[in-house]
């Protein structure tokens, strides 16, 4: 087995957001007494008076970011994705969206990656609460770099973003060097008898879940959906091109997220890609506390073993 | 006396032609918030033709901003725009249609002057926060004023904004509370006390001033007082009349959002007209 490198992409976004800050006075940053860790307090040290420190109001924070983006400011908003979505939801769609601010929201600790904490902390809903707005658009990086790379890019993506970070530090699975393209799928790996759509940590659940098909002659394609919104429907559709069935995984509710997408999209496009497609992921259930990250992807039924199977049951 | 008697007579003027504004938004038969628009009436009359800085481009970067938070009184500003020359007479007119440019509520796309989107209650005051924030890491002179309803301080946000605003010394935010004891359904007293406002904003830390929201002097004077607090923002609680200058609705929450009957309208243009004689 090779060796799987780690790292952390809350890192990811802190050091993002000091390279933002260094570039282009207009970047701003809020916290809401968890800079440490989402560690947008990177950012902080580095630019203290740029940097607001709103306390426990998180409504107070996507409101205030909203004001500092209609004085001309890029105003980047970061608490846990529970916090950053359903809490201040009202704040996000009046203040935020509906005016197409330049208001960036980071969820941290998105997912089931905040193990221990349980239900109230770990956001199944976040995916789907966010895409549901008008004008924003939704961000899910599978890795260290393409965390980033996000980052930098949403600075210049016009009106407002929001990115699910997770808390676990993820194998690396891009490198420096490969481009994010915003509102592009992209390829991972190719196959040509099933593809897989996985967005977040779920990109390597599904890479690990390919090498094992592979030893059973099953060739399978991994699309990276890091945009979710605006979905690249055309690229959704080229990569079933071929493909005898689908499976789509993420790590959020299988409600309104990713997957539904995907399955918007093929089921609306030419005949040849109307496949039949399988969507993993949390079925309608809130998280629950765990000792660790891993024994909760067991729980939900989100390793690489589970989407073989599901890549099986599809191809049936 | 700061004001001669012959400023404070225009001002008057103007507050009485911005009641017209208001009434031909809402001709017989239309709803409108005619409650809420007209109590703040006098506050709107004395910022954006005494003490902002305003200018005929409303996207003047050196302007001073007016949010309202109580976004359903937006037609006291949209009032106000046609004074300025923001928007047309003809707008008004067709105020919350389709093709017109005056929405229901704030919306900064539609409608020239307006600085944010509001009217879901309790945000504005936070907006207008990061506005004031944003100005002053940009060097900025120019200053935020937040109108905010009596009853908009039943959400909670409003406290938050309220906790924020002092721990960064916001002295270049003003928030005006619209106090006039009538909410949607009811009295303020009965839908939700707040208690003692003026304590309340004082222990938050802010500089507090309460005035008659009516009188144009003390209205004048306390905008002045905020600009001189230094180190904090200030709060001026204007005892208002829900619906003032129009009798029949002054003090009822049945005008909060209402249609005028044709003879209500009538009243309303003698009344006008009478508000323009007495100035």
């Amino acid at each position: 087995m090779s060796e799987v490198v780690k790292m952390s992409m809350r890192k990811a976004y802190g050091e993002a957001l000091v390279e933002l800050g260094r570039e282009n006075k207009k970047i701003v940053a809020l916290e809401a007494d968890l800079g440490k860790s989402t560690m947008s307090n990177m950012f902080g040290a580095e630019f203290p008076e740029r940097y607001f420190q709103m306390g426990i109001a998180e409504a107070n924070m996507i409101s205030a970011a909203a004001g500092l983006a209609l004085t001309g400011h890029i105003a980047f908003a970061s608490t846990f994705a529970v916090f950053a979505s359903g809490r201040p939801y009202d704040q996000i769609r009046s203040s935020v969206a509906i005016a197409r601010l330049n208001v960036k929201i980071c969820g941290s600790s998105a997912g089931l990656s905040d193990f221990g904490d349980g239900k109230t902390h770990q956001s199944v809903d976040d995916i789907a609460i966010m895409s549901v707005l008008p004008n924003m658009s939704v961000l899910s990086p599978a890795d260290y770099w393409e965390t980033k790379k996000m980052v930098k890019a949403m600075a210049d993506i016009q009106g407002p973003c929001y990115i699910r970070v997770s808390r676990a530090d993820a194998p690396v699975i891009t490198d420096e060097s490969d481009e994010f393209i915003f509102g592009k799928v992209r390829q991972m790996r190719d196959g040509k008898d099933a593809v897989v759509y996985a967005t977040g940590f779920m990109v390597y659940q599904a890479l690990e879940a390919a090498k094992k098909l592979e030893q059973e002659g099953i060739d399978v394609r991994v699309i990276n959906v890091n945009t979710i919104k605006p979905l690249d429907t055309d690229g959704i559709i080229a990569a079933a091109k071929g493909m005898k069935a689908a499976v789509t995984v993420e790590e959020a509710s299988i409600i309104g997220g990713m997957g539904s997408a995907v399955c918007d999209t093929l089921i609306a496009g030419p005949s040849e890609t109307r496949i039949k497609t399988l969507k993993m992921g949390i079925i309608d259930r809130f998280g629950t506390s765990a000792q660790k990250y891993e024994e909760l992807l067991a729980e939900y039924n989100l390793t690489p073993d589970d989407i073989v199977k599901k890549v099986k049951e599809a191809l049936k | 006396m700061k004001y001669s008697e012959s400023e404070i007579h225009e001002l008057k003027k103007i507050a009485a032609t911005l009641r017209g504004d208001l009434i031909e938004m809402i001709p017989p038969g239309k709803v409108g918030h005619l409650g809420g628009s007209s109590s703040i009436m006098d506050v709107v009359a004395a910022l954006y033709f005494k003490h902002m800085k305003v200018f005929k481009d409303p996207k003047d970067p050196k302007r001073d901003r007016c949010i309202f938070s109580k976004g359903h009184s937006v037609l006291a500003q949209y009032a106000a725009f046609v004074e300025l020359g923001y928007v047309s007479h003809d707008d008004l007119h067709k105020v919350k249609t389709l093709d017109g440019t005056l929405q229901g509520h704030p919306d900064m796309d539609h409608t020239p002057g307006i600085e944010a989107v509001t009217g879901s209650l309790g945000q504005g005051l936070s907006v207008s926060l990061g506005m004031a924030l944003g100005l002053r890491l940009d060097g900025s002179d120019s200053r935020v004023f937040c109108v905010v309803g009596d009853g908009e301080m039943n959400e909670g946000q409003i406290w938050e904004a309220a906790m924020a605003g002092a721990a960064y010394k916001a002295d270049n935010l003003v928030a005006i509370i619209d106090f006039n004891g009538v909410q949607a359904t009811d009295v303020s007293e009965k839908v939700m006390p707040v208690g003692q406002v003026g304590e309340k904003w004082k222990s938050f830390g802010w500089n507090v001033i309460e005035i008659d929201g009516h009188n144009m002097i003390e209205i004048l004077d306390a905008l002045d007082a905020a600009k001189a607090c230094k180190g904090k923002p200030t709060a001026i609680i204007a005892h208002t009349v829900k619906g003032k200058g129009f009798t029949f609705a002054e003090g009822k929450a049945a005008y909060h959002n209402a249609a005028l009957t044709e003879s209500e309208y009538k009243e309303a243009q003698e009344l006008v007209k009478k508000m323009k004689e007495d100035a």
